[in-house]
């Protein structure tokens, strides 16, 4: 049996998990996965995130990406940081930068056991801020600056790749290596309030292609493994190619309930909580649902496609969002397989629930659409 | 008389196909896909050198050659450095 193969029946203890700490955000990016905005007064405790701190440290869980909402608006999080550090459980948290101070920064930089992830989504201004907001583009390369300065080494910037931003993928590169940091991109995902706007900035067909040969170009680019559904290409992609949900990543989520993966924040892929008895390692080992993710899965609709073994059928949260049935084709399949599906309109797409963005806030999609000016 | 240790700022976790090792320095993740392997890496420093520890794991001394190759990779991915 080959890696991938054991990995897809699970592991006792996840790899690594995403564990979002808060609904609360200052921005309102419009395609923020867990439509955050603002906090719920049903988050876990400072001690009920301890808690969790101390499982996943009997579960040798080598690292957390924690993020939000906005995680640091949490003001018990710089705590949390340093209990995860003191039980060896390594932290890479994600953030707009809007509280990294430049004490903040050197603070971060002594220690070996947290990394840092900015998020930017566009690699000037315009672009950036027309997904993102307005003046967040300067408050992310003020934190950039700010970390450098502290020579805190190669901090992460993470780009979800847009119709809008993937023309600027040498930009991301060469402005991340100014500062001394990684590029990670990701794919956009139709959750959350991606939902609303997925229809207009996801990748065309053309650019995946292209996006494809220039990951292969630059494999030390760091992807997550977001873009398997590509290795249908041909070459596979760095990485494990496997959708991990479940077997080897989860999601907690702010009130802490655990999902399979953190772009399936809905009831379907609920797996449980950790304040449930047995906490989030019962969760991880017995759900129902994670036991059934683990089982093998039929290649359904794509069995008589040659692509299979490369893809796998691609992202469940892709093909739940968009009305695709699990075993269907993703709806950004390389083949054309998820176009056709989407066209046939064979599954009514989950409602979009407003979560807890801001009222009013949100930027809609016809503010992306106008939003977007000259560079 | 060549001799590893594992890095300290690696954690090694068992797993049903070997063993998941973390290197929290890198960030890089690393599998180990052999229980014997895992078996060696961790009683490195309880020999004075590598190939005591293979005949200690009861490897053959014919697939020595395949592990000395397997432990200078872990040695170049960090996982495991030169003992002094």
């Amino acid at each position: 049996m080959n890696i991938t193969d054991r990995l897809s029946h699970g592991l006792d203890a996840p790899i690594c998990l995403t564990w979002e700490l808060t609904y609360g955000c200052n921005l309102a990016c419009v395609h923020c996965l867990s439509s955050s905005g603002r906090r719920d007064p049903r988050e876990l405790s400072t001690d009920e995130l301890f808690a969790v701190v101390e499982e996943l440290a009997a579960m040798q869980v080598f690292y957390v990406n924690i993020g939000g909402g906005e995680p640091t608006l949490r003001p018990d999080f710089w705590d949390l940081l340093d209990y995860c550090v003191d039980h060896k459980v390594g932290v890479k948290f994600s953030t707009n930068g809007s509280r990294i101070t430049p004490e903040i920064a050197r603070r971060l930089a002594t220690s070996d056991y947290v990394d840092v992830q900015i998020s930017l989504d566009g690699a000037d201004a315009a672009t950036n801020d027309a997904v993102r907001g307005e003046g967040s583009y300067d408050v992310a390369l003020t934190a950039m600056q700010r970390l450098a300065d502290a020579e805190f080494g190669e901090f992460k910037v993470s780009v979800v790749v847009t119709r809008d931003n993937v023309d600027q993928l040498d930009d991301f590169l060469a402005l991340t290596k100014r500062f001394g940091a990684q590029l990670r991109l990701t794919r956009l995902r139709p959750s959350g309030r991606g939902a609303e706007v997925w229809d207009q900035l996801h990748v065309t067909d053309a650019q995946q292609r292209s996006l494809y040969r220039w990951l292969l170009d630059h494999p030390t680019v760091l992807t997550g493994d977001s873009f398997f559904h590509l290795s249908a290409l041909g070459e596979p992609l760095p990485g494990l190619n496997l959708c991990g949900a479940g077997r080897v990543v989860c999601l907690i989520d702010p009130v802490g309930d655990v999902y399979a993966c953190p772009f399936v924040l809905h009831e379907q892929f609920k797996a449980g909580s950790v304040r449930a008895s047995g906490g989030f390692t019962a969760v991880w080992r017995e759900s129902a649902l994670f036991t059934e993710l683990r089982e093998p899965g039929s290649a359904g609709a794509c069995t008589s496609c040659g692509s299979f073994d490369a893809c796998r059928g691609g992202c469940m949260a892709a093909k739940f969002f968009t009305g695709i049935p699990l075993d269907g084709p993703d709806p950004e399949c390389v083949h054309g397989h998820g176009e056709a599906a989407l066209l046939a309109g064979t599954g009514a797409r989950p409602p979009v629930l407003a979560g807890h963005s801001h009222a009013g806030r949100r930027a809609g999609p016809v503010a992306v659409a106008i939003g977007r000016r000259p560079a | 008389m060549t001799s590893y240790t594992l890095h300290p700022q690696v954690g090694l976790r068992d797993e049903k196909f070997g063993a998941l090792a973390y290197h929290y320095g890198n960030r890089r993740l690393t599998f180990l896909n052999d229980d014997k392997l895992v078996t060696v890496v961790r009683s490195l420093d309880q020999h004075d050198d590598v190939d005591e520890a293979l005949a200690a794991a009861g490897i053959p001394a014919a697939q020595w050659p395949a592990y000395r190759v397997a432990l200078a990779r872990l040695v170049e991915s960090e996982i495991l450095r030169e003992h002094h």
